[in-house]
Parts: C-alpha cells; sequence; structure tokens
C-alpha cells in the first residue's frame, strides 16, 4: 500500500482550537482528512502552492483554511464557484480549487455549480458526497439513500415525498463544456489510489488550462451514519457505490484546445477614451436666447421616431450651450404601441425632467393630441401632425401650427422620420434653436449612420415648405 | 472632456469604468438592464471583464471572488435582485471587502412594477442582510452624478473597505442629460489584504467567520469603528435657501428636482421655504439636521416611499422639531405643484 504521507502544503500545527495542534477537527474515520491530504500532496507534485486559492464552503470543511497553507477564501453555502468563476476571471494564473460538500453542491448551490460547469470555468471542484449534512449534525441531504433515517428523515427517506438521491456527477456530464467529470471513493486502498490519481489530473487540467473538472468523491461521514469508521468504508463500498456508480463520465483532456489570451487587450490611456467615446463630436454653436425653462413633448406611435427624434432636438439644445433633459414613456407603456418623450431645455440645471406641463405639444397622432393637450401652458403651442389629424386641438388658448410631417416624411422614404419633420417645424417657429444645429446634431440622434444625407434633406425641405407658405 | 447626451443608466458605466472598475457581474432587471447592456458592451471593448451571472445571488458572490482577487468590482440591480444579494452583501462586509452595487429602484412589494419608486432605502441603507453592518450609500439626482458618484464610489469602497450602493429609481436610470466624461482614469493598487495567486499574499485568508464570540466582537467593534469614521469623514448634502426658511424639505435622488421646482415657486409667493437634499445616505447628515432643527424650522421629508427617510429624520432631530411626510408610492411620483400646494397651506393655515 502506498504510503499518504503529509505534504508540505499542510501546514505543521493547526489553530482552530486549543489543545493538540497537530490534529484535525475531522472526526475519527471522516473521509475529509484523507482527501485533503490527496489535494495537497498533488498541490506538491504539480509546484503549484503558491497559486492556489482554496474556497472553504459552509459545512465540516469550513475550516479548511486551518490547514492548507495557499490561499484561501471562506465562501458562502453552496456559492463557490461563482466566488472561484471571479477570482479566476481576475488572477487568470491562480489555481482555483472548490471544495464542497453535498448540501452545499448539490442542494443550495445546484444552480452555480450547474453554471459554473456550462461556462466550463478553467477551475477543480472537489464534490465531496457523505450522503449527509455533516456539520448541522445530520440531517438529511440531495444525496440521503432511499428509506435511510436521518435528523430530518426521521423515518426514513421517503421517494414520494423526499425525492431520490440526486446524481451530480451525471448531472453535469450531460453538459458540453467540463472536460473531466469522474466519480470516485474513499474507501478501500484500490479506490483510493484512483481516487488520488483523480484528483491530481484534476488539478493537472486547470495547470494545462483546459477547462472545467468535476471530480465526485464519496466519503465517509461514521458519526452521522452512526457506524464505526470501519464500518462506514464498507458501507461506501456495498451500499453508497451502488446508489452512486463509480467510473468517469468524461474525459476530454486529450481533445479539447487550451484556454487562449482574450480577443481584446487591456486598454489605458488614450486609447481606452476613444474606445469608449464613440459616435462624433457635438455640434457647438451660440448660447440660445432662453431665460427660462422650455419643455417640449413628443407623442405618437412607434416607427415614427419619436424617441430619436427627441434624442436629435436635445443634442441641438446642448450644442446651444443649454442643459438639457429627455425623458420617454418607457417599459409596457412603450409595447402598447404609444411612444411619448418630453424633452426640458433649460439656461440653468434643469429643475425636474418630469414635466408637469409643457410648453409645446408636438402631437404625431390624433390619440396623443387628446391625451397631452390639457398639459400645454396657457399661450403655449401646439403642432399638429394633420396629415394624420383631421380635427383641431380643444385648447383655444393656445398657437396652433398644422404640418403634413407623415405626408412629407413619407413622400422622402423616410416614415420614420415624421417627428424629425414636427421638431424641423418646431425650431423653424420658436427660433430658440436652429436648424444648422439640428442638421448637425444628427448623427448623435440616428443609428443608421447612411441616413444622415436623407434626413439632412427631409429637414431642408420641411423648412423650404414652411417659410414659403 | 467629453460631453454626450446619455441615460443616467449609462451614465453609471461610464462612471464605473473611469472609476477604474475592472469586473461587472450582471444580470438583466428592469429598470436597471442598460447597465448590464452598456458595460457588456464597453468593459469587453477594452478587455476588462463583463460576466453575467446565472442569477443575483451568484452574481454577488462574483463580486465577492473578484475583490478578494483585489479587483475594483461591480454590479447593477434593482429592488427584487436586491434583496436577492442580502446575504452576499453580508459576507462582503463581515469580510470587509469593497464592492460597488447599484439600485435603480422600483415600485414594491413583490414584483410590483417597474416605475420609480424609494422603497428600498431602508433595505440598503440599513444593510439589507445579517448582522450589524451598514453600506456607504449614495443617492444621484442626475444623469451627471450618475456617472461622478458611481466613479468617487469605487475610491470609497476601496478607502473603508465597504460596499458603496448607488441608490438610484426608473427615472434617474432613464432619462438623458448631458454628461461630461472627465477627470483622471483610475487605477486600483495592489491590497496587502487581497489574494494573487502568488506567494506574497499566499497566506492571506478572506473570510468572516469569527468562531469565539470573543472575537466576533472585536470583529464587530472594528466595523463599528469604521462606520463612525465614515460618518466622520464623508456625509454630503446641499442645501437651498434654508437660511432663513421657516419650512424644509428634506429629500434625496430624483424627488429632489421635484423639491427644487417647488422651491422656487414658493419663494416666488414670498413663502419662506428652502430645501435640504442628501447626496449620502450612510452617513446621514444627523449633526446638520440637528442644527437646523434647533432653530424650530418644520422639516417635511419628501419620498417616495412610506415613510422610511423620514424615520431617519426623526431619530437625528430627537423631537426637536416637527417632522411631517409627504409621501407617494407604487410609481406615483409628486408633482411640485403638489408640494408648493402643501407648504402653503401649512405655512399659511
Amino acid at each position: 500500500m502506498e504510503q499518504i504521507k503529509t505534504s508540505d502544503v499542510l501546514y505543521e500545527e493547526f489553530f482552530r482550537k486549543d489543545g493538540d495542534k497537530k490534529i484535525t477537527h475531522y472526526c475519527p474515520g471522516c473521509g475529509h482528512g484523507t482527501i485533503q491530504k490527496m489535494i495537497a500532496q498533488a498541490i506538491e507534485d504539480l509546484g503549484i502552492q503558491d497559486r492556489v486559492v482554496f474556497l472553504s464552503p459552509v459545512g465540516c470543511s469550513v475550516f479548511s483554511y486551518y490547514y492548507f497553507d495557499t490561499g484561501n477564501i471562506q465562501c458562502s453555502h453552496g456559492r463557490a464557484p461563482a466566488v472561484g468563476t471571479a477570482f479566476k476571471r481576475v488572477h487568470e494564473d491562480s489555481i482555483v480549487i472548490s471544495y464542497q460538500g453535498d448540501g452545499d453542491l448539490a442542494g443550495i448551490g445546484t444552480a452555480e455549480i450547474i453554471h459554473a460547469a456550462n461556462r466550463g470555468e478553467n477551475m477543480s471542484v472537489f464534490f465531496i458526497n457523505n450522503a449527509t449534512y455533516g456539520m448541522t449534525g445530520g440531517q438529511m441531504a440531495p444525496t440521503t439513500l432511499l428509506e435511510e433515517k436521518t435528523l430530518t428523515s426521521p423515518f426514513g427517506r421517503d421517494r414520494k415525498r423526499d425525492g431520490a438521491p440526486i446524481k451530480m456527477a451525471e448531472m453535469i456530464a450531460t453538459l458540453d463544456e467540463p472536460v473531466l467529470v469522474s466519480r470516485v471513493a474513499v474507501s478501500s486502498t484500490k479506490e483510493m489510489l484512483k481516487t488520488k490519481k483523480m484528483i491530481y489530473k484534476a488539478l493537472k487540467n486547470q495547470v494545462d488550462n483546459l477547462g472545467f473538472s468535476f471530480v465526485e468523491i464519496l466519503s465517509a461521514c461514521p458519526t452521522s451514519w452512526h457506524v464505526s469508521p470501519v464500518e462506514a468504508r464498507v458501507h461506501i463500498d456495498e451500499t453508497l457505490s451502488t446508489v452512486f456508480p463509480l467510473g468517469t463520465f468524461v474525459d476530454k483532456a486529450d481533445t479539447v484546445l487550451p484556454y487562449g489570451p482574450s480577443l481584446f487587450p487591456f486598454l489605458s490611456g488614450e486609447d481606452f477614451l476613444v474606445a469608449i467615446v464613440e459616435g462624433g463630436e457635438l455640434a457647438e454653436c451660440e448660447q440660445a436666447p432662453l431665460k427660462d425653462e422650455l419643455a417640449i413633448m413628443v407623442a405618437g406611435f412607434g416607427g415614427q421616431g419619436v424617441l430619436s427624434g427627441g434624442v436629435s432636438l436635445a443634442n441641438a439644445a446642448i450644442a446651444h450651450q443649454l442643459q438639457v433633459s429627455w425623458l420617454p414613456s418607457y417599459g409596457p407603456e412603450m409595447r402598447g404601441g404609444k411612444a411619448s418623450v418630453t424633452v426640458v431645455m433649460s439656461p440653468d440645471e434643469v429643475s425636474s425632467p418630469l414635466a408637469e406641463d409643457i410648453d409645446c405639444l408636438i402631437a404625431l397622432n390624433s390619440p396623443s393630441l387628446t391625451a397631452y393637450e390639457h398639459m400645454v401652458k396657457p399661450s403655449g403651442t401646439i403642432l399638429v401632425n394633420s396629415s394624420l389629424i383631421d380635427h383641431e386641438p380643444e385648447r383655444d388658448d393656445v398657437t396652433v401650427h398644422h404640418v403634413p410631417a407623415s405626408d412629407l416624411a413619407k413622400e422622402a422614404g423616410l416614415p420614420q422620420a415624421t417627428a424629425l419633420v414636427m421638431i424641423s417645424a418646431y425650431i423653424h417657429y420658436s427660433q430658440v434653436l436652429t436648424i444648422d444645429s439640428l442638421i448637425e446634431s444628427l448623427h448623435l440622434g440616428l443609428k443608421k449612420k447612411s441616413l444622415i444625407g436623407k434626413n439632412r434633406e427631409l429637414i431642408l425641405k420641411t423648412v423650404e415648405i414652411l417659410v414659403s407658405k | 472632456m467629453h460631453k454626450r447626451l446619455m441615460k443616467g443608466n449609462d451614465a453609471a458605466v461610464y462612471g464605473a469604468l473611469m472609476g477604474g472598475c475592472t469586473h461587472f457581474f450582471g444580470y438583466p432587471i428592469t429598470p436597471a438592464s442598460e447597465i448590464a447592456q452598456t458595460a457588456s458592451y464597453y468593459f469587453r471593448k477594452t478587455g476588462r471583464t463583463y460576466l453575467q451571472g446565472e442569477s443575483e445571488v451568484s452574481v454577488i458572490n462574483m463580486l465577492y471572488g473578484a475583490s478578494s482577487g483585489g479587483a475594483r468590482v461591480m454590479t447593477a440591480s434593482s429592488g427584487p435582485g436586491i434583496a436577492l444579494m442580502a446575504e452576499g452583501l453580508s459576507y462582503l462586509a463581515g469580510a470587509r471587502l469593497p464592492a460597488v452595487v447599484i439600485d435603480m429602484q422600483r415600485a414594491g412589494p413583490g414584483l410590483g412594477n417597474i416605475w420609480p419608486e424609494q422603497g428600498d432605502y431602508a433595505m440598503v441603507v440599513k444593510g439589507g442582510g445579517q448582522g450589524n453592518y451598514k453600506n456607504i450609500v449614495l443617492a444621484p439626482a442626475s444623469a451627471q452624478e450618475m456617472f461622478d458618484f458611481t466613479k468617487q464610489a469605487f475610491t470609497l469602497a476601496e478607502r473603508y473597505r465597504m460596499t458603496v450602493f448607488i441608490l438610484g429609481d426608473a427615472y434617474l436610470g432613464q432619462v438623458m442629460e448631458s454628461v461630461e466624461i472627465s477627470g483622471e482614469l483610475e487605477q486600483s493598487e495592489r491590497k496587502d489584504w487581497a489574494l494573487y495567486g502568488d506567494k506574497e499574499s499566499r497566506r492571506n485568508l478572506i473570510t468572516s467567520i469569527y468562531m469565539s464570540p470573543s472575537d466576533m466582537e472585536a470583529h464587530n467593534e472594528l466595523l463599528q469603528r469604521q462606520y463612525a469614521k465614515v460618518e466622520r469623514e464623508i456625509v454630503d448634502y446641499s442645501e437651498t435657501d434654508t437660511d432663513d426658511a421657516s419650512l424644509i424639505f428634506i429629500t434625496y435622488g430624483i424627488v429632489s428636482r421635484i423639491c427644487h421646482g417647488a422651491v422656487k415657486r414658493l419663494r416666488e409667493l414670498g413663502l419662506k421655504v428652502g430645501m435640504l437634499r442628501l447626496k449620502t445616505l450612510f452617513p446621514f447628515p444627523k449633526e446638520r439636521l440637528k442644527e437646523l432643527a434647533r432653530k424650530k424650522i418644520t422639516f417635511v421629508a419628501v419620498e417616495l416611499s412610506n415613510g422610511q427617510m423620514a424615520e431617519d429624520v426623526r431619530l437625528s432631530v430627537d423631537g426637536l422639531t416637527k417632522v411631517l411626510s409627504f409621501n407617494r408610492m407604487g410609481g406615483e411620483v409628486m408633482k411640485s405643484q403638489d408640494l408648493v400646494a402643501f407648504a402653503t397651506e401649512y405655512l399659511k393655515g
């Protein structure tokens, strides 16, 4: 029999509690001590001690950091694969070991383990399956055998009520990304030697940047099982491993390609600024002659360019050195087909983007006129899209302009620029901003840059018609 | 300096990038989704990390993992997601890991709706998870401040080794305003407590477990001392027309914009009304409120909740003056004319 000697990766003395510093806190016959010695040995053999970050779970192995002379992170119950995922993204050269029990991995943390496996995170997971919640005193685990009595299955695990023992290795083996999925046992000498090799392999895969390795280890808990250490190991061979068959389910170490560097280099300095500030420059025009805040609402339906038109208007206002806010109706309201946006411009800070009354309503369809005309301030303005609206506003204390915006936009082949036609008209009538600034702001609001020219022509044509009126 | 018209949600991403954040972990939720969307583009494009977790539970633990590695980390969500993060936030506090979390509040409880509310105040300002801990909470009121506060949050998080929250709301995320992308691109420096997967940092331990009650109490006391330091050093607020006021609106976030309009109007009407806008919710400007309270000025706590902030105002003034509440909930937002009417009636009534 090969001797399992103590590796230097484990501390010589353990300072968890007063008393004997040479022994672990694990019970006699517990599998944790054996498995952790094997992991330590593999770390030593691979020469990776400085690179290792060991994730301690909640459970009996929560104190692993008293034993492993490596980097250590204590994780919340079930979440070690998420913690490890992120750590590895920060330090790609580190070696992340997630050491989890069955409550942790197969119960509360099923989402985290499945998704880490599915992303193929380059980490090594050791899943210690002893079919019980050891640390809390022996309650039923997702892996507890049928009819087994525990503190929370006092009449035995009832298949119809409690479900059947969950087979994590088989589940994870259904995913495309894992490189290694295996189940071994810490029972007989023969199985222990296999376990030792599999632990080494799971770590070696990570060192070679191959991806996600998962080793489920059937392990004894004589205390919760209420048997002697020797009986416990027999129980693994004779019972546990019939429910959880040993074997290797996935091994792609010889066929997968190692991780390569990221497609995108890390940018800093000027390169970084250039990369994050896209879309071209803002136009710069004279300060607009505006004394007080001005609120303009553009309202219509989806497809008329309400939101992007509002963006062009707001950008034109910024070009004239005004402060602006742009607030759309959003969410389900938008999905219903309605679209509206309120642009507030001000020579100083905009007090509230939530305009309670508006200076100008640009109504692109009939329902919008009806819904919002009451919000217009006395002696404000309403612009009516006369292509679609055949009735007059009810208000008689406001100025009304009619613009056949849908017709003009359609003629130009740009129905999505209906709002822009009306905004051009607004600028023409209000004289607060300039048509030039609107044109020079188009590139900031339009998604299709190839349409800037056609939009420009449409704006100019609109103004021409209004001037000739 | 670059100026851009952008949504508050997008401004936060620019603030994060300029604040030296390298790792963003996201999970979509209205009304915060644009933060994850924009981050997924710019973080990857600039060689930083964007990763979408399988849940908010996973995401907050990703922050825990990446922060353990010394990185500047963040996520963004809304109330239902933040609630799922409670345990992880407590772990971050216990292990003294810096992180930045944005909460763009929506209306609750339960699924609620996606309109703005400030009903997460208690959850976020008081901690949210198990144990005696606090988060630093910043309350922006414009797209520009979504940029500025998020950028600043990373420095604060590292300085105090705490989670810094940006507490926004649905409107603040959706509104577009002009934002200046300014200042230096910040960088994170090597920390003596973090893990780097190397020899130097090998014996560092990230944990929140202290088995002996005396050690656990000492750790708790250390945290409380840190919170007291935060209270001494970074409390921030702004005042408008408080000098001669006989009534003051106490407010934060988007509501302060509405109050601002109301104060302007009330002054035009010749009424002595001012406002105090909180920029930090923890630390809370207790001392300043007490000072104002001694002048017997009536306070009106104006917020989009059932009076969660008002409770802190009342605690601060300790009975020295009257604290009224003006609340809206469910996604309804008060109008400035409602506040004008309320203040007029109170002062003239």
